[in-house]
Parts: C-alpha cells; structure tokens; sequence
C-alpha cells in the first residue's frame, strides 16, 4: 500500500473553497487519486471544512462510490441491472471468480484486480455488460474472461 | 454534394468501438481525395446514442439518408468508396421480411417514432454549441427572454407537460408554486440521477443533446428567478457528466448562459454535480441533501420544495427529460404540444425497451400508445419467438404486467390503476424463461440495499420480504407466506417516508396478482416453472462458492 504524503491531500483540498457542498466531490477525487478514501484524507477535510469527522465518515460509508478501504489496480464493475440479470449477468460472477478467485468487494491477493457490483450501467442493449477502468464490455461470454484480463494485466495501467 | 458520416458515439456504440470506426472512417476518406470532385467533401461527425443500441456501431450517411448498422473498422474502406455511389448492401439493416432497409424512417424500428425529447440526438455533434444553434437551439431562450414569468408558466401549463422522472406532476404548476414564492435565492436542479434499472433514457439525452437540457433549465430559470442552478449526474455516467460540463462552459463562453444570459443582464450559473452511487438520491430531497454535501436521505415533505428546497429556498426539480420537452413547448407553443398524447398525458415518452426483445433500445412514441405496439411492433416480438410472460415497467417501484393487459395505453395514470407505472420509461419484457418470483426478490433485494434506512417500515419490512422471497425461491417456502408479504406491502405502502418504500410494494403484488400460480409452484410443489430458481431446477451449484443466482445473499444479512 503506498504511503498517501500530506502535501497530496492539502493540494486536493485547496482546490475546493471551504464549502459542505464539496465534501462528496473532494471524497470522490481522493477515491479517484488514491483509489479509496484514506483516513489522513478524512481527517484533513474534518479541519479543511470544519465539519466533524462522524459527518464524513457517514457520508463516506453512505455513498457506495467511496470506499475506505484500498482497491485494485484494476476496477471491474459488474452490471446488476435486471436485464444483465435476466441475460445471466451472474454467470459472470462466476466466471470472474473462476479467472481470478475474486467475488463482489473482494480484492486480488497482488493487488491487481477488486470486484465490484454495480446498479444498472444503462447499457441494457448489450447485456451482460462489465466495465474494466472505464471500457465497456458487451455481451461477455464467461468463458473468454479469462483472456481479457491477461490482457489487462499485461498492459498495465490502461486510462 | 457535401455529405457528413454521423457516427453514433454513444456508450452502447462506443462499447461496440464506434470510435475506431470513426478514425477508420477518417483515414479511408482521406485516401480518397480524387473523389472529391465528383462527390464532394465527406465530413465525420460523432454523435449521441441512435437509440437502436443493439445493432452498434450505427452510421448515417446525410444527406443520402444512408444507415449501416454493425458497422466495423475493416468496412471503413467500403464504405468511403460507396459515397455518391450505391449503397453497400451487406450493412443495411433487414427488416422482419429480410428486406434491406435504407432510410431510417423506414426501418421497423424507428418508423413508429415521433421525436422531440430526441430530435438532436444522433444528428449533431453534443460536443459542439454551433451544431446545437444550427438547428434552433437556444432559439427558446431567446423568446423566452422577451417573455414575462407569467407568459413563460401559463405557455408550459398548457402544454399539460407533466414531470418524466415517474411522479408525473404537472411541471407548470411547479414552476408557478416556485415563481410566488418572494424568497431568494431561489434554485433550479435537474435531476439526471437516473437510477431504475433498464432506463437509460436521461443518459442518452445528457450525452447526446446536452444544451436543449440546459436550454430547458435556463427557461425555468427566468420563470422562477433563479440564479443558480445544478445537474446532479450519476456517478457511473461519465460520457453525460464530460459532455455536460463541456456544454455549460461553451454556453458560457458565448454568452448564451452565465452573467448575463443573451446579454439580457439575467444571470444564471450552472454547475454539474457528480452522485454518489446512491440509488435513493434519485428522490428530490435526498438528492437535494446530497448536493448540500450531506448524506442522502430524504425528508418529509410536509413543506414542498417549491417553497423550502435546496438550502431551505424555493427550488424546482425537474428531471432530463422534463426540461428537454420546454424548449419545444416554449418555441412551438404549448397548445402544440398538446395535441399529442392522451387526455392527461400530453407529449411523448421515451421508453427504454429492452431485456428478452428482438428490437432493443431506447424509442419515443406519444402518450397512450399500447404495449402491445411497443414490444411486438417497434421491438419485433420476443427474441426466438418464444412466448411472452410479462413486461417489467417503472423500475423497481413498477410492477409486472401480464399478456392479458398489454392492449391497455401506456400513460401516467394508466398503469398506474393496474398496480404498475410508466415511471421513468424503462420497460423490460421478459419470456417464458423468466421467474416471476425472482423477479420479485430481484427489485426487493434491490431496495433493500438502496433504502437508506431513515424510515423502519422501509428499511425492516423489505429485510423481511427479502427473508421469505428469497426462501420461496431456494425451496423454503410455506403456505401464508404470501399473506405476509402482501401485510408488509400495505404497511410499507401507509406508512413509508418517500417514494421509494411506498412503491417498493409494486414488483411483489403485481407478480402475486398475475402470477400466483407461478408462486404457488414454487411454495406447494417447489417447482420453478421458468427453469431459474437452482436450488428447484435440481441443478447444483458450480462448486465456486459464488451463488450467482443471487439467492442466499439476503439471507446473511437478515
């Protein structure tokens, strides 16, 4: 896990004004820097926007966007949608669970990959539907996870 | 002749790799600069969702009137040479009697359409403010410039708009609630947290004709005397909130929007807010807390937020769709837009058509059209012509409805009477191969993740219908356990704080109504007659651990 340095977080913070009304948006970017929401982030913004910290913490356990926990290089979003459910959108899951061992809010034990089961994407034409680090993927066949995510791994970082 | 290529660019199309297509396109038309002389310049545009998702990458060739559907990066090179020549036959789409069609307006799909909330989408670039303005945008702002308040609200109440979002109150009467009260700042919102699944209409209006919403929302403003406004966009959608905030700073830019609106000296700032991932920040005072920068949950609406919303000021909300409708209204006249629809539900809707239909995406018809015509005429029927079960209508404050019902006209109050509701326009149909009892459990666990838990008959009594759906689908069944289920639904209908938990109901009694005996297979004789439910298919599980039926998941946290 890296170390988070605190000039990160005050640089984050001094680009919002002192108002309640960017505590989500601040949260999102520290999910979006450090790919969680660390506890150095939430106290910083305790001071930033005078708010306390039990107010934060509700809002960061409330918003299913923030988590507290670090995540994986990689974030795979799984549609739950009713129609990739109807479409046998958990035959996913498995075939997720085969590739990597993961299931949903669960983490790779490199660190590469979580799991994550998400509320309908709105992409219902192409159902089953997952998205990895913002790219769509329509209609999977469980069976080639497997090489998308070779794939994945072997790219690296894809933005 | 000078043509342009638009190229569907939006997420379903982009998802099938509409951009690659674009830059094929784009390399290939450059190969062909010999051409040029006898047919002219050939422009690639990028556009929003063509609404026919399924059949991705789509590509319109204008002015021919050309669609390829399905199209691919290695067709680019075909179809530069087809330009000013014939019509490359391999792509058109075939109709139900294998008939290649050529124009969209005589495609099966799109024939039966009437577009105003999606009139832009798919022929102009979202990206750019001049396409918006090419063809009448912002035209609606400027008439409503020299309008009064009074003139603005009596053009929208008649119109009969009612809001989109589902609740389908009467926008008109908002604004005017909104306009008497002398209190400021006063606010506007849309909501753009669309959040029933299988509905993606808002989506696609945000990411394909950004500025009519924010058109439709600086009208309102001037109506109310607002000088502030916000779009609360869903997390997940990233192409919505990019083309939003990209729209805003344009309209600002050309001093359309900002200090001085058309250089009247009215003012009016806008902002996109990103959510949260919270379902229930859908309902307007959840979502109006959630803007505040607190946790999203909603409160009783003893004083309605027309007079005491966003930080306690007078505020509308309306949703997408509602405020892509106004500039139509206002530009057109409200007495034209009521001529279509039904006698309390004037314009169209858009509908989300999807799930086990041969014809899936997103279609806008007037009001009171039947469900039949939806589902069998502009979606084509049930994929393999299998037999048709039910259509999921409303998300999961909707109901299912069963063949019998399908002449009935799709409106607000309509459905409604019959324990469903149009609400926000998703409709999925569903064959034989569905289960009407986990369907049920499917929207109920869905709620009972998303109630916030401010309310104990919401948050406790879907635990407790979750707890006896999900043992009637894994073989647990009693007798009396749809007598229990149908107690908590009236106390969750009576006593619930908002919308979510006094609709919450809907999914399970309209499946026990029209599919009792679906219930009573699984309860008496644990059967599952559309073959879902493992545990009483006989089927094991794959040994992974992972229960992908879902079933059992509810059960660890009641």
């Amino acid at each position: 896990m890296r170390i988070i340095a605190g000039e990160e977080i005050n640089a984050l913070l001094n680009t919002y004004p002192r108002n309640a009304m960017y505590t989500l948006a601040v949260m999102q970017d520290m999910q979006r820097q450090f790919g969680y929401v660390p506890r150095e982030g939430l106290d910083a913004l305790s001071g930033h926007l005078e708010r306390p910290l039990s107010e934060l913490y509700a809002i960061a356990t409330f918003y299913k966007a923030l988590s507290l926990t670090p995540r994986g290089k990689h974030i795979i979003k799984v549609c739950d949608g009713t129609v990739c459910h109807i479409r046998a959108g958990t035959n996913v899951l498995d075939g997720i669970y085969r590739a990597l061992g993961i299931g949903p809010g669960e983490m790779t034990d490199d660190g590469e990959f979580s799991l994550e089961l998400v509320n309908c994407l709105g992409a219902c034409a192409l159902a089953p539907v997952m998205v990895v680090d913002g790219t769509y993927y329509g209609k999977i066949a469980p069976e080639s996870l497997h090489e998308v995510f070779d794939a994945i791994r072997a790219e690296g970082v894809i933005d | 002749m000078n043509r342009s290529i638009l190229v569907c660019c939006g997420t379903g199309c982009i998802a099938n790799g509409s951009l690659a297509v674009a830059d094929a396109l784009r390399v290939a038309l450059a190969g062909t600069d010999v051409a040029v002389e006898a047919t002219g310049e050939t422009e690639v545009k990028e556009t929003g969702c063509n609404g026919f998702c399924e059949n991705g990458p789509i590509l319109r060739v204008m002015p021919d009137d050309i669609s390829y559907y399905k199209v691919k990066p290695e067709d680019a090179a075909d179809i530069a040479a087809s330009i000013g020549a014939e019509p490359l036959e391999r792509l058109l789409y075939r109709d139900d009697n294998d008939k290649p069609v050529l124009r969209q307006a005589d495609n099966p799909f799109y024939a039966p359409q009437h577009k105003i909330v999606l009139r832009n989408i798919g022929q102009i670039d979202p990206q750019s403010i001049a396409d918006y303005t090419d063809c009448g945008g912002y035209r609606a702002l400027e008439r409503a410039l020299q309008m009064t308040p009074e003139a603005i609200i009596s053009e929208v109440e008649a119109s009969g708009l009612r809001g989109r979002g589902g609740a389908g109150y009467p926008t008109g009467s908002k604004w005017r609630a909104a306009m008497q009260y002398g209190e400021y700042p006063k606010y506007v919102i849309c909501n753009g947290d669309e959040g029933d699944p299988g509905a993606f209409m808002d989506r696609s209006t945000l990411e394909g004709d950004p500025h009519c919403v924010l058109e439709g929302m600086a009208i309102c403003a001037l109506a109310i005397g607002a000088q502030e406004g916000f779009l609360y966009i869903r997390d997940e959608y990233e192409l919505a909130l990019k083309h939003v905030t990209k729209a805003i700073r344009d309209a600002e830019e050309a001093g359309i929007l900002g200090d001085s609106i058309m250089g009247s000296g009215k003012k009016l700032r806008l902002a996109a807010v990103r959510g949260g991932g919270a379902f229930v920040c859908g309902e307007s005072t959840a979502l109006m807390a959630s803007i505040e920068g607190r946790v999203g949950e909603p409160r009783a609406k003893y004083v309605r937020s027309a007079q005491r919303g966003l930080w306690d000021k007078p505020t509308v909300l309306n949703n997408v769709e509602t405020f892509a409708n106004i500039p139509v209204i206002i530009g057109g006249g409200g007495e034209n837009f009521a001529l279509l629809g039904t006698d309390s539900s004037k314009g169209t809707k858009v509908f989300a058509l999807v799930g086990k239909v041969k014809r899936t995406g997103l279609v806008e018809v007037p009001m009171g059209v039947t469900l039949r015509r939806l589902i069998f005429d502009i979606g084509g029927g049930i994929v393999g012509d299998r037999p048709f079960k039910a259509v999921q209508t409303g998300g999961p404050s909707g109901g299912c409805i069963p063949e019998k019902l399908l002449d009935l006209p799709v409106d607000f109050d309509t459905l409604t009477d019959y324990g469903a509701m149009m609400g926000s326009g998703g409709m999925i149909v569903m064959d034989d191969r569905s289960c009407m009892v986990e369907v049920a459990r499917y929207y109920t666990n869905f709620l009972a993740e998303e109630s916030c838990g401010k309310c104990a008959p919401c948050r406790e009594g879907l635990r407790q219908m979750l707890s006896i759906l999900t043992g009637i689908c894994e073989g647990r069944g009693l007798p009396g356990d749809l007598e229990a289920l149908e107690e908590i639904c009236a106390l969750l209908i009576d006593s619930s704080l908002c919308a979510l938990g006094k609709t919450a109901a809907n999914p399970v009694l309209t499946t026990i109504e029209h599919f009792r005996d679906e219930y009573n297979a699984h309860i008496l004789e644990k059967r599952c007659p559309g073959g879902v439910c493992r545990e009483l298919t006989g089927s094991k599980k794959d040994g992974t651990g992972v229960t992908s039926s879902k079933a059992g998941k509810g059960d660890l946290r009641v």
